[in-house]
C-alpha cells in the first residue's frame, strides 16, 4: 500500500530522514522499529540543528552581555516559541523541564505539597503513568490527602460515570493521561477537565502520548496544566514541556532552586524571577531545547493532522495483523478513532519477554512489560503485555513483519 | 537463528513446558515472594527444612521461559542439599550469570543449559529472579530459627 490515499504521509520516504531507520541491519534487511512510545527514532535535521548549536553558538543562555551569549539564547528560547505554538499556548506560561514526569514532580511539589491538606483528594486515573501516580502518592504522604483511581471498563475506556461520582468537594486535582501508553485509548480530556472545574478542582494533562501523535490545541483543553517530552516527538531525550495557565504559574511557589529562576538573592532571603523562568533553577537544556524546536517545525511540516490520519490508518492494519494470529489478545479499544497506534497484546502460552526476544531475532522492536502501569495491569489481570507502537514513520512492512514474526514466534515456543 | 539457539536451549524450553516443583508447600520452614520490577515477573519460593537439609522446595508465580526454567530447575538441583551447600549452588549460579565463573554440570545439573542468558544482560535478572530468592529464603529461615521460631 505505502503511500495510501488516506493518508498522504509518505512514511516510506521518510525514513530516508531517520539515520536508524535508513541504516541497514547487521544482518540484513531493515529495522522495524515498533516502539515508538517508549521513544521516537530522530531525524537528522534535528541532529544537524543540535550540532550546529555547538559548534556555532554555544554559551550560557540569558547572563552573558557578548554577542555569542545572546545567539545562545535566541536559539534557546525559540525552542520554547516552537513548541508553544505547537500547543497554542502562551510562550511565557510554558515551562522547559528534564521530562514529562519532572513537569508532574513540578506541580505535585510546587503546587500539591503546599496546597494539600489532611483528607484533600487526587483523582487519578487507573491506566496513568506510573509518573503521574507516584509523584501525587509521594505528595500525599507528606500531605494527608488521598490519591483516588478512576476504574476503566472492560473495553479500556475511563468509567466516566465512576469518574463523574468521584469528583466530590474534596477534589483538589484532576490528574488524567490524554491517550494511554499502554492501551492506546484516547481520553475525553475536554470533558473531564469542564467536570473537574465546575467542581473546583484543578486539572493536569499528561499529553505525552498525544502531541507528538496528533493535534493538540493546550487552550481548546484548557486544563491547568499539560505535561509532554520532547523524545517522543522526535526531540531529543532531556526535556520536557509543561505548559500551565500564567496565572496558576504566577501563583505557585518555585520547584527548584538554584540560579536564573531568582530575581534578587540576599541573605534574608529571595525573590523570583517572572514566569517561566521561576520555574526553570540553573542552566537549562539549551541545545536540547534547540533540537525540540527543530523537531516541531518538521511535526508542523508534516501536519499533526496528517500524521494521526496516518496513524489511524496504521493502528487499524495493527489490529486487524494481530487478530489474524491464533492466541493474540489485544487489550485497549478496537475502534480506531478512539485509540492511537499502541497496541498492547499477549499471545497465548508465551510471555511477552520471550515475545520481544524472539520478534528482536527478527529486526522488529517491540517493547515487553508493565509499561509503567502496573495499576492498570492489575486492573486487566495480568502481569505484562508486549507492545507494538507506531509512528510517523512506520510502514505496512514493520506491521507485516510483526505478524510473521509472531507467526513463528508460536512455533518457536512450541505453541503452534 | 544461532543466537536465539544459543538462549533458548532445547531443555530450557523443556523445564518451560513442564514445570517441575512448581507450587507451594503447606507449612513451609520458610517462605519468600519476590519480583522483577522491570517486568513485573512474580516468584514465589518455599523451603521445608528437615536436619538442616532442603527436603522440598517449591517455586510458583508467572514469568518468561527464563524466569520459569531457571526455577523449575533449581527445585531439582537443590532438594535434598544442606544449607550451606545450597547458598553456595546459588553463589556458584550467580557467578556463572555474570560470566565469572565456567559452569559446574555436576553442581548446576540442568542449570548449567542457563549459560547462554549470561550474554543477554536484560534476561540475566529472568534467571536470578528464584534463585536468589532460595537465598533470601534460607537466610529467613535462619533468622526466624535463631529467634527461637520455627
Amino acid at each position: 500500500m505505502g503511500t495510501s490515499a488516506h493518508t498522504a504521509l509518505d512514511a516510506r520516504a521518510l525514513r530516508a530522514e531517520f539515520p536508524i531507520l535508513a541504516a541497514p541491519r547487521p544482518g540484513g534487511g531493515q529495522l522495524h522499529y515498533l516502539d515508538s512510545a517508549a521513544t521516537s527514532q530522530k531525524p537528522q535535521r534535528v541532529l544537524d540543528a543540535m550540532d550546529a548549536y555547538y559548534r556555532e553558538a554555544n554559551a550560557n543562555v540569558h547572563r552573558g552581555v557578548y554577542e555569542l551569549a545572546a545567539e545562545a539564547t535566541e536559539r534557546f528560547e525559540a525552542g520554547r516559541d516552537a513548541v508553544a505554538r505547537l500547543v497554542n499556548h502562551p510562550r511565557e506560561a510554558t515551562v522547559l523541564t528534564k521530562n514529562a514526569t519532572e513537569a508532574i514532580n513540578l506541580v505535585a511539589w510546587a503546587w500539591g505539597a503546599r496546597e494539600l491538606s489532611d483528607g484533600d483528594e487526587v483523582l487519578v486515573t487507573m491506566m496513568e503513568h506510573h509518573s503521574n501516580t507516584v509523584p501525587w502518592q509521594l505528595v500525599a504522604q507528606m500531605t494527608g490527602a488521598v490519591v483516588r483511581f478512576c476504574p476503566v471498563t472492560p473495553e479500556g475506556e475511563i468509567d466516566m460515570d465512576a469518574m463523574r461520582a468521584m469528583i466530590g468537594p474534596r477534589t483538589r486535582m484532576v490528574a488524567v493521561v490524554h491517550v494511554s501508553n499502554t492501551l492506546g485509548t484516547i481520553n475525553p480530556v475536554r470533558e473531564i477537565v469542564a467536570m473537574a472545574h465546575e467542581a473546583g478542582a484543578l486539572t493536569l494533562v499528561d499529553a505525552t502520548q498525544s502531541v507528538p501523535h496528533m493535534p493538540v490545541d493546550a487552550a481548546a483543553i484548557g486544563s491547568d496544566f499539560l505535561a509532554f517530552t520532547g523524545h517522543k516527538m522526535c526531540g531529543p531525550t532531556g526535556i520536557g514541556v509543561l505548559a500551565a495557565t500564567p496565572e496558576r504559574l504566577r501563583a505557585m511557589e518555585p520547584f527548584l532552586g538554584g540560579g536564573e529562576m531568582i530575581s534578587d538573592v540576599t541573605t534574608e532571603g529571595s525573590t523570583w524571577n517572572d514566569i517561566p523562568w521561576k520555574f526553570e533553577a540553573g542552566t537549562p537544556p539549551i541545545a536540547e531545547s534547540v533540537g525540540l524546536g527543530e523537531a516541531v517545525r518538521f511535526l508542523e511540516e508534516l501536519g499533526p493532522d496528517r500524521i494521526r490520519a496516518h496513524e489511524r490508518h496504521l493502528a487499524q492494519q495493527m489490529l486487524d495483523a494481530l487478530d489474524e494470529v491464533p492466541g493474540v489478545t489485544v487489550f485497549g479499544p478496537r475502534q480506531v478513532e478512539r485509540r492511537g497506534a499502541a497496541v498492547s497484546f499477549s499471545l497465548d502460552g508465551v510471555h511477552p519477554h520471550d515475545i520481544g526476544q524472539f520478534l528482536d531475532s527478527k529486526g522488529v522492536c517491540v517493547r515487553a512489560g508493565h509499561h509503567c502501569t502496573k495499576p492498570l495491569m492489575r486492573h486487566l489481570g495480568v502481569q505484562s503485555t508486549a507492545r507494538a507502537s507506531a509512528y510517523l514513520y512506520t510502514t505496512e512492512d514493520d506491521i507485516l513483519a510483526l505478524q510473521s514474526a509472531l507467526a513463528e514466534c508460536r512455533q518457536w515456543f512450541g505453541v503452534a | 537463528m544461532g543466537g536465539l539457539d544459543d538462549l533458548y536451549q532445547q531443555l530450557i524450553l523443556d523445564h518451560y513446558r513442564s514445570r517441575r516443583g512448581r507450587g507451594r508447600i503447606e507449612g513451609a520452614s520458610a517462605s519468600v515472594h519476590e519480583n522483577n520490577p522491570v517486568c513485573g515477573d512474580e516468584c514465589f519460593l518455599d523451603i521445608l527444612v528437615e536436619d538442616g537439609r532442603i527436603a522440598d522446595i517449591r517455586a510458583d508465580g508467572d514469568g518468561c521461559s527464563i524466569s520459569q526454567a531457571a526455577a523449575s530447575m533449581l527445585t531439582e538441583v537443590a532438594r535434598g542439599k544442606d544449607l550451606d551447600e545450597a547458598l553456595d549452588l546459588v553463589e556458584h549460579f550467580r557467578l556463572m550469570m555474570h560470566g565469572d565463573a565456567e559452569p559446574d554440570e555436576d553442581l548446576l545439573g540442568d542449570a548449567v543449559a542457563l549459560e547462554g542468558v549470561a550474554r543477554y544482560p536484560v534476561r540475566v535478572k529472568c534467571a536470578l529472579l528464584s534463585w536468589l530468592a532460595l537465598r533470601d529464603c534460607i537466610a529467613e529461615y535462619r533468622e526466624t530459627t535463631a529467634m527461637g521460631g520455627r
